[in-house]
């Protein structure tokens, strides 16, 4: 059974608080406009990531979601960076082209959090794969909803781990809906878990309120992927706590009083008790964390409310290497074909100056 | 008459057609109790319930194909595909299954099939969430596409698509829901394959789908001012496509900009662009314009989006172009 040591402990907390608080920075930075678009919430869920990604070392990949900051946190993300992205800034993790539903880190093995439903389960198997074509000892922990496993693509890459043994730990954060819909109404079964039977993978479930619970769980099943023992389907019982995202309230489908028993179930105060019951903490080195916390946030939101926001032509870059696409006539300086680039339709019809 | 938004046409026809045919059956992700992502749904679960108006799980290949089921065995679905992004998900029941099983069956069943989704940029949703992917089906023989712009067009071509025996691809723009525009008291539809000129004019043909016909007419408004004269021809439909219409339009005025928010290259502009060359090839005095999306992913940031997704100065610039 894994323990956690102490430092790691501590780590676990702080990281849970961390995610806790860029949550609520994104509320505040929402509802007051300064941000546009969408964003998913994971204050609630914050256990999940956090437990998962202790078990993992810096080269193991993730693949995430809609609701993903709370996974790139937890694998080492920079807050600052991903702040700068969910608002757009030149300075974010992908230069303000995805925003919160695509937030990637290439360099931690984030292999990008995901628009689609079930998006990254497919290619989070690959990476599997690869690790055992390549014998490189990695492992990849894919996180989704339980309204995602009714996509047909998480039948078909937990049934391609099962075959082929792959090491994937395929982690389920069962928060009891997909968007309005609860999971009473969306599948027959109770517990994900069983599912890994229909696939010959080890199926196991967590508390997902429970940092600890879940890093053991989590921990188990990867060190059964690293010996080539085939991949784990891990399901967290979990909750979120606001609607499904920032605008919806998330009343019209659940009831205070569901929304109510969860919150005393909250992972953050459970991980303080325990951290402060076993001695591993004191009260006074908890405050400090949470303020070392907060000003981190802080500073975050700093940086990205002071970066830049992309020119509009930076929308041309990154598509094909050493290549800018045809950018608007009439608007700003035209964006032109890279030299050499070899594409027919350069210009399509807007680009292409009059004979 | 009177005044409603796209949203309450789109929720009135439902409604109107649910009370009508008890055939009808709604089906797709979170249109029930919720009313939908885009609210468009709103009420209809509570008056017709689970039996007609039926949440879904996240499976649209799956929802689509029972959609298909559906409408093979007598019923006739209205099926929801939340955003257009996710019929890329529903591709094999909607191109390999619901667009060739009339005429792979030598005509035995016919799939009376309407899917609803919708398109459009200009929320920041980003390169997943914001896609305008209908100029894809045009490219598959088999479906009916609508892509109307008003409350008048959305109401009357939504009721005579779920009457119409063919599967319909039935296209709406999220940032047209709450668009205002006057209706008729009473009931009316809407036949395929009639466009609808929005505004008249000589100097320029603009053609325009969906949300671009609101821009496209704020253009004209701008353009009529320094002295071009812009006739706005909206399609309506794709297919079938209305060419008498545009034809009619372009040989008055021989310039044409066409105007449709899907990416430029293989868009609604490229197929309307080759017939109107060919059909007035000898009436046109200026190249074909056509603006769209940029060939690049829809970006999330605003100023990279405003760029990327068409404007109103864009349609003004090309218009300007095409008379010069
Ligand atoms: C293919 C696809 N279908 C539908 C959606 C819309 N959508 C976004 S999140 C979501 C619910 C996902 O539920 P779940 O997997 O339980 O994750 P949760 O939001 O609860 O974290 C839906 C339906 C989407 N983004 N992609
Ligand atoms: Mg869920």
């Amino acid at each position: 059974m894994a323990v956690p040591d102490n430092k790691l402990q501590i780590e676990m907390l702080r990281k849970m608080m961390l995610i806790r608080a860029f949550e609520e920075k994104i509320k505040y930075l929402f509802t007051r406009g300064a941000m546009a678009g969408f964003s998913h919430l994971y204050d609630g869920q914050e256990a999940v990531a956090v437990g998962g990604c202790a078990a993992l070392t810096r080269d193991d990949y993730i693949t995430s979601t809609h609701r993903g900051h709370g996974h790139c946190i937890a694998k080492g993300g920079d807050v600052a960076k991903m702040m700068a992205e969910v608002l757009g800034r030149r300075t974010g993790y992908c230069k303000g082209k995805g925003g919160s539903m695509h937030i990637f880190d290439a360099s931690l093995g984030i292999l990008g959090a995901n628009g689609i439903v079930a998006g990254g389960l497919p290619m989070g198997t690959g990476a599997g794969l690869k690790a055992k074509l390549t014998g490189s000892g990695q492992v990849t922990m894919c996180f989704f909803g339980d309204g995602t496993t009714n996509q047909g693509t998480f039948h078909e890459s937990l049934n391609m781990a099962g075959l082929w043994r792959l090491p994937v730990v395929y982690v389920c954060e069962n928060n009891g809906y997909g968007i309005s819909v609860s999971q009473a109404r969306h599948q027959a079964i109770r517990d994900v878990a069983v599912r890994a039977e229909g696939y010959g993978m080890v199926g196991a479930i967590a508390d997902g309120n429970d940092v600890l619970d879940v890093y053991e769980k989590a921990s188990a099943a990867v060190e059964r992927a690293r010996r080539g023992e085939g991949p784990t389907l891990l399901e967290c019982k979990t909750y979120r706590y606001g609607g499904h995202h920032v605008g919806d309230p998330g009343t019209l489908y659940r009831s205070n009083e569901e929304v109510a028993a969860w919150r005393a179930k909250d992972p953050i105060p459970r991980m303080i008790a325990h951290v402060l019951d076993s001695g591993v903490m004191t009260r006074a080195e908890v405050d400090t964390l949470k303020a070392e916390v907060d000003a981190e946030i802080e500073a975050a939101a700093a940086y990205s409310l002071e970066s830049p926001l992309p020119e509009p032509e930076e929308a041309l870059d990154d598509l094909f290497i050493g290549f800018r696409a045809t950018g608007r006539e009439g608007r700003g300086a035209r964006g032109g074909c890279a030299a050499g680039a070899g594409r027919a339709e350069c210009g399509g019809a807007e680009g292409r100056p009059r004979a | 008459m009177r005044t409603i938004t796209c949203r309450q046409a789109v929720n009135e026809a439902l409604r109107e057609e649910l009370a009508r045919d008890s055939r009808i059956v709604m089906i797709g992700e979170d249109i029930g109790p919720y009313g939908g992502n885009f609210k468009v749904t709103e009420g209809l679960w509570r008056e017709f319930g689970d039996a007609r108006v039926l949440d879904t799980p996240i499976s649209e290949n799956g929802i689509c194909g029972v959609g298909l089921g559906l409408a093979i065995t007598g019923m006739r679905p209205i099926v929801e595909v939340m955003f257009s992004d996710f019929t890329a998900n529903a591709m094999d029941q909607l191109v390999n299954q619901a667009a060739k099983i009339r005429y792979m069956s030598g005509g035995q069943v016919t799939p009376t099939m309407v899917v609803r989704t919708v398109i459009g940029g200009g929320r920041s949703s980003a390169a997943q969430h914001s896609q305008s992917l209908h100029a894809w089906f045009m490219h598959v023989p088999g479906f009916k596409i609508a892509i109307p712009s008003t409350p008048y067009d959305l109401k009357g071509l939504l009721k005579a698509a779920v009457r119409m025996d063919d599967p319909v691809m039935f296209f709406e723009h999220k940032m047209a829901y709450n668009m205002q525009g006057e209706v008729p008291d009473g009931e009316w539809l809407i036949d395929f394959g009639k466009a609808d000129v929005k505004r008249a004019g000589d100097d320029v043909t603009v053609v325009a789908t969906s949300l671009m016909v609101y821009r496209a007419l704020a253009a004209a408004e701008k353009l009529e001012s320094e002295g071009i004269s812009v006739e706005v021809v909206d399609p309506r439909t794709l297919i079938p496509l209305d060419m008498d219409t545009i034809a009619a339009s372009v040989r008055k005025t021989g310039r044409v900009v066409i105007v449709d928010e899907g990416h430029v290259t293989c868009g609604v502009g490229a197929e309307i662009a080759a017939r109107i060359a060919y059909d007035c090839f000898d009436y046109l005095d200026a190249p074909i314009e056509r603006v769209g999306t940029l060939d690049v992913p829809i970006p999330f940031s605003p100023p990279m989006e405003n760029y990327v997704v068409p404007s109103e100065d864009d349609i003004v610039f090309a218009v300007k172009k095409a008379a010069r």
